[in-house]
């Protein structure tokens, strides 16, 4: 893997009013690598996330995304990069088909492009002959692959996943994840959120924040050496237990 | 079959559509939960599990079957159920500009009653929000959230509750704090049935139910689902995991292989006999570096897995 960085960040910050919600965090994440961004609930996950995307200005600290900067330049970082939100992001009334059409067109893809890349997804997604079906009726582990395949649809080099795989079946769960190892196999940086810590593992590298800050940030091998732990899921545990706002 | 006087809940036949039946919901469940139980609903998003608490909660009824909570029946003696259980539904639906105090007494007195005649009941848990009584619902943590909630679904002294996801989008250490208090609640004697998507939840169960699309894969104790699993196991890792997966798939015994956090599961025919040494030559000859690979008990998720294919 190239060491080239798509992400830097240094001290990167932000309050809401006295709270601080990410408390200068300073880390990178290189182009290609799956990154996974862990942390207890409120420890700032998604307001890193906003900012790292351009939908949120930071309070202080430097971050350049896709080589721009997160203060002057949050459109062209959202015009390069791929997001697919926690909640399904796709319209459940209309169909597969326009879905695609929609988010291709809003994203710049030519039309015979746009045509040509549809046809491969369907067809890579065996959705061939849902094309007509409204999203809305799809089983949600259909949608979320819909989902990530659509956010991908303008090539990005960097996609950001906000807990893609929250309550999809433990197979439509995997099936998922190998489409994240065959996009990041083609090049594109994956930085993704998760609940389940099997998941974790299956990152090339992970970070973990607690309250604001990032706890700890490296290999799923080296953070089960470092914290003395059997899997994933007990080197969670261990630095969440350490938050001090975390009183109950 | 335990006598009638031990059965909490009592689940014969039940189908449910929707949509004028073109959406299949439940499809004939069959399901008993003895008194004192901590039951689990194990399954994916759309399996049916909140078709099946609401009609557990008398909310929605059946199509077709059956189904009895103490005794009841969920359509006849609806009013009789619904002052015995304690419902905590998938959506925080309190009173976000309410305190916390406000909420627990709104629900004490729908049912009748004060939070002072069943405080015995509640302390294990409202103690801990206890402190904050007067900050209002909306302004509450993701996991002071969930305490009251199930502190208002118990503040009327229920023999049954049921619990629909109340872990799903919540971390592993908030999710572990869950269950420590769900183990709290069954000791006091209450019968509990909880669904969730996460099938690592299921080992903390008395029994469990793994449920897709409406139907039943099957019903036992967590350890009578995984000692039933038919396959040999095999734990895989090389330093290659996605070519690793890929791989494996092409040799011939192996029936499923997929991704369990750094190893891949590898279910083999058993009928074929795959030797632990034919899985190493196989993946010597593909070029594989550092592979380890070891014979693996089955964990809920590779019975669930393997349920879903049949």
């Amino acid at each position: 893997m190239s060491k080239k960085t798509i992400i830097t960040t240094q001290n990167l910050t932000r309050t809401f009013g006295a709270f601080t919600a990410v408390d200068a965090i300073s880390f990178e994440v290189y182009e290609g690598e799956i990154f996974g961004f862990l942390g207890a609930n409120g420890a700032g996950k998604t307001t890193a996330m906003k900012m790292l995307s351009g939908l949120l200005s930071p309070s202080s600290g430097e971050a350049t995304v896709v080589g721009c900067d997160v203060y002057k330049q949050a459109e062209a970082i959202k015009r390069q990069i791929g997001y697919m939100s926690q909640r399904f992001s796709l319209y459940e009334d209309l169909t597969v088909d326009e879905n695609i059409q929609l988010f291709g067109s809003i994203y710049g893809v030519k039309k015979k492009e746009l045509a040509d890349k549809t046809e491969i997804l369907l067809d890579q997604l065996e959705f061939k002959d849902q094309r007509k079906t409204l999203v809305g009726a799809l089983p949600l582990g259909w949608k979320q692959k819909l989902s990530f395949s659509v956010a991908m649809i303008h090539e990005p080099r960097l996609v950001f996943l906000d807990e893609p795989t929250g309550g999809v079946d433990p197979i439509t769960r995997r099936q998922f994840w190998e489409m994240i190892y065959a996009a990041s196999a083609k090049g594109a940086t994956i930085f993704v959120t998760t609940h389940y810590m099997d998941e974790a593992e299956y990152c090339n590298r992970v970070s973990i924040m607690v309250d604001g800050k990032i706890a700890a940030l490296d290999t799923p091998k080296n953070l089960k050496k470092q914290f003395n732990a059997s899997d994933m899921n007990d080197v969670f545990l261990k630095l969440a237990s350490t938050s001090k706002i975390r009183a109950i | 079959m335990p006598d009638a006087s031990k059965i909490m809940i009592s689940i014969q036949q039940v189908g449910k559509t929707y949509n004028k039946g073109k959406v299949q919901a439940l499809s004939n469940i069959n399901l008993e939960v003895a008194k004192g139980e901590l039951f689990g609903l194990i399954g994916p998003d759309g399996a049916g599990k909140t078709t099946l608490f609401r009609i557990l909660a008398t909310l929605l009824q059946p199509d077709s079957g059956t189904a009895t909570v103490n005794g009841n029946d969920v359509v006849r003696d609806y009013k009789a159920i619904r002052s015995t259980i304690g419902y905590m539904p998938g959506k925080f639906s309190l009173y976000q500009d309410l305190t916390i105090l406000e909420n627990l007494e709104f629900y004490a007195a729908v049912f009748g009653t004060t939070i002072a005649e069943n405080y015995e009941q509640i302390k294990p848990i409202y103690s801990q929000i206890e402190p904050f009584k007067h900050r209002r619902a909306g302004q509450l943590s993701g996991g002071m959230k969930q305490k009251l909630a199930l502190s208002c679904a118990l503040v009327h002294k229920p023999e049954l509750l049921l619990l629909d996801e109340p872990t799903t989008g919540v971390d592993p250490v908030s999710r572990q704090e869950f269950w420590e208090m769900l183990q709290l609640l069954k000791e006091s004697g209450l019968t509990i049935v909880v669904s969730t998507p996460y099938m690592d939840e299921a080992r903390l169960c008395d029994r469990i139910a793994l449920i897709q699309k409406g139907n039943i894969l099957s019903i036992n104790t967590p350890q009578g689902i995984t000692d039933s699993y038919a396959e040999n196991l095999y734990a895989v890792r090389s330093d290659e995991m996605y070519r690793l997966i890929n791989d494996l798939r092409t040799l011939t015994g192996v029936s499923t292989c997929y991704a369990f956090g750094e190893y891949a599961h590898v279910a083999e025919h058993t009928a074929i006999g795959l030797k632990k040494e034919d899985i190493q030559a196989f993946l010597l000859k593909k070029e594989h570096k550092n592979i380890e690979i070891n014979r693996t008990p089955a964990t809920i998720e590779d019975c669930f897995i393997a349920l879903m294919k049949e």
